[in-house]
């Protein structure tokens, strides 16, 4: 029974990561940068959402609105100001260096606004745990909540892209800017959009995170938001049902591995399985294989 | 007034100079060729009609109106397609997606549907393989397919880099019958080739462009049998 615990917990984490592993997939995806900020993005949806219900005193489903908000308005300064003017730069390093430099400066605005202490994080989900085969398998509330949000979420993003027009114009621009372009379709818009859904899924995550793992510091993004990009690249960089299976995947392999072999070695394990991945299928589990025909 | 007017036209690559100040003026109804060697400026006089390349100086004007400075996702919806060199298909995409996102600013589903059927007649072969993906199309179905997608967007005009290119001799007259076809049913054509045979076949006046000037202007089957172009572009 310990073991359908283990999985069911796994899974749980794992939909966190599938959901921050969206961000970045669909970033890398469409605006073909790694976006190294989106795990402090994480941070302060967690910060907001935290001050929104201590501070202010509001309710927890407005807190986890106002962090949405927050993150989004963020992701998208983040974009116009540091990564949009270097868009065109010579090298593609210019951007990813940028982006560190994004990430140093979130965590270090963070311990300066809120100090390095460790705060304790209320949960907003109030919905209770079930308790299954005579009270030896509990599943928390949290875990309800966060593998129903990713699904939702994933739902909604797969009908978002094939149904819209802005989903489309998204499909257009990750194959190719300039034919994009072309066809009437506004690049610097739909990129600043990627950001915008990729932060506020960021904040989603963080809230759910932050109610599973109580513990909030200017740091609480940074192992998460790698993870995830782990994540990513596991499932296929670029591909939003591979940020799924490898975020699950990964969730699943962090708790066994913690549960099972050691709990020191879980993080090792996680990334022993990504270069084992990447040995054998380069581009991921769902990645595609480029060919281009002349 | 010419449908399409460029004036005095510059445009630099960082420090050099791949246009220098050129001026030519598309009527309606017209085929205009843009001919010259490889490196002679003709794709980037496209680009720099369609917003892709930015302009040191010099005007552009489209019906009167100076586009110069209008950024290239908002030339297609003043009627002015553009089918970049390479094809530039969307791989990933099935032929009939590719075809939807031609009519990416069109709003009205009838008038889509309408031009749908046109471009299928241009291209039956499109309409067999409109759930294959583009990428797995040969060179001359993603020519057609990037001129499909193109029309999609029910253009004035149209602007055409180098359809030929890398074309077996089939295609190369299939894709020119096509062109006139386009032409004859109203559509304005702006076209860049290297096989300057072939576009001054079926143009109504060329310019000659060589190393971002344009050195020879005239009617297209004067330029024809002109010796100089003859020897330099013809290869007779």
């Amino acid at each position: 029974m310990s073991f359908i615990s283990y999985l069911i917990n796994g899974i749980s984490l794992g939909s966190v990561y599938a959901i921050i592993a969206l961000g970045y997939t669909m970033v890398y995806g469409i605006a073909k940068m790694l976006n190294f900020a989106h795990g402090d993005i994480i941070m302060v949806g967690g910060y907001a959402a935290f001050i929104s219900m201590n501070s202010l005193g509001v309710n927890p489903i407005l807190a986890v609105i106002l962090s949405v908000v927050i993150c989004t308005i963020l992701g998208l300064v983040i974009e116009r100001v540091a990564y949009r003017p270097l868009r065109n730069a010579s090298s593609p390093l210019a951007v990813l260096i940028t982006a560190i430099g994004v990430s140093y400066l979130l965590q270090n605005l963070a311990l300066l606004m809120f100090g390095a202490d460790t705060k304790s994080f209320t949960s907003v989900v109030t919905v209770p745990a079930v308790v299954l085969a005579g009270g030896k398998l509990t599943i928390s509330g949290e875990t309800i909540v966060t593998v129903l949000a990713c699904m939702i979420i994933m739902i909604g993003l797969t009908l978002f892209i094939n149904k819209t027009k802005a989903g489309q114009a998204m499909l257009a621009v990750s194959e190719d800017r300039g034919a994009a372009q072309l066809m009437g379709i506004n690049v610097n818009g739909t990129i600043a959009l990627t950001f915008a859904i990729g932060s506020a899924l960021a904040a989603i995550a963080a809230v759910l995170l932050c109610s599973a793992y109580p513990s909030l510091t200017p740091y609480t993004g940074a192992m998460p938001g790698i993870k995830a990009f782990v994540a990513a690249v596991f499932g296929g960089i670029g591909s939003i049902p591979g940020a799924l299976i490898g975020g699950i995947l990964l969730g699943i392999i962090e708790i066994l591995g913690k549960a099972y072999i050691s709990s020191q070695m879980a993080d090792a394990i996680v990334f022993g399985v990504l270069i084992v991945v990447l040995l054998v299928k380069p581009s991921g589990l769902l990645g595609k294989q480029i060919q281009e025909k002349v | 007034m010419a449908m399409l007017e460029v004036k005095d036209l510059n445009v630099y690559y960082g420090m050099i100079q791949a246009i220098k100040g050129i001026s030519f003026e598309v009527n309606q109804g017209e085929v205009i060729a843009l001919i010259g060697a490889n490196g002679a400026g003709k794709t980037t006089t496209l680009h720099a009609v369609t917003g892709l390349t930015p302009v040191k100086s010099g005007h552009i004007f489209f019906e009167g109106k100076d586009i110069t400075k209008v950024p290239a996702h908002k030339i297609v919806s003043m009627g002015m397609a553009h089918v970049p060199e390479g094809r530039r298909v969307f791989a990933q995409l099935s032929v009939y997606q590719n075809l939807k996102m031609g009519a990416y600013t069109r709003k009205d589903k009838d008038e889509i549907r309408q031009t749908l059927d046109m471009v299928y007649e241009h291209f039956p072969r499109l309409e067999e393989r409109k759930n294959q993906m583009a990428g797995t199309l040969s060179g001359g179905e993603q020519q057609m397919l990037a001129m499909g997608r193109a029309l999609m967007s029910h253009p004035k005009i149209i602007l055409m880099d180098e359809p030929s290119m890398g074309l077996s001799p089939i295609f190369v007259n299939e894709i020119f019958e096509i062109i006139k076809k386009v032409s004859a049913a109203g559509t304005t054509v702006l076209l860049v080739e290297q096989n300057a045979k072939k576009a001054l076949s079926i143009a109504d006046r060329a310019y000659v462009l060589e190393t971002g000037k344009i050195i020879l202007q005239g009617d297209a089957d004067k330029l024809l049998n002109d010796e100089s172009v003859k020897k330099a572009y013809l290869g007779e």
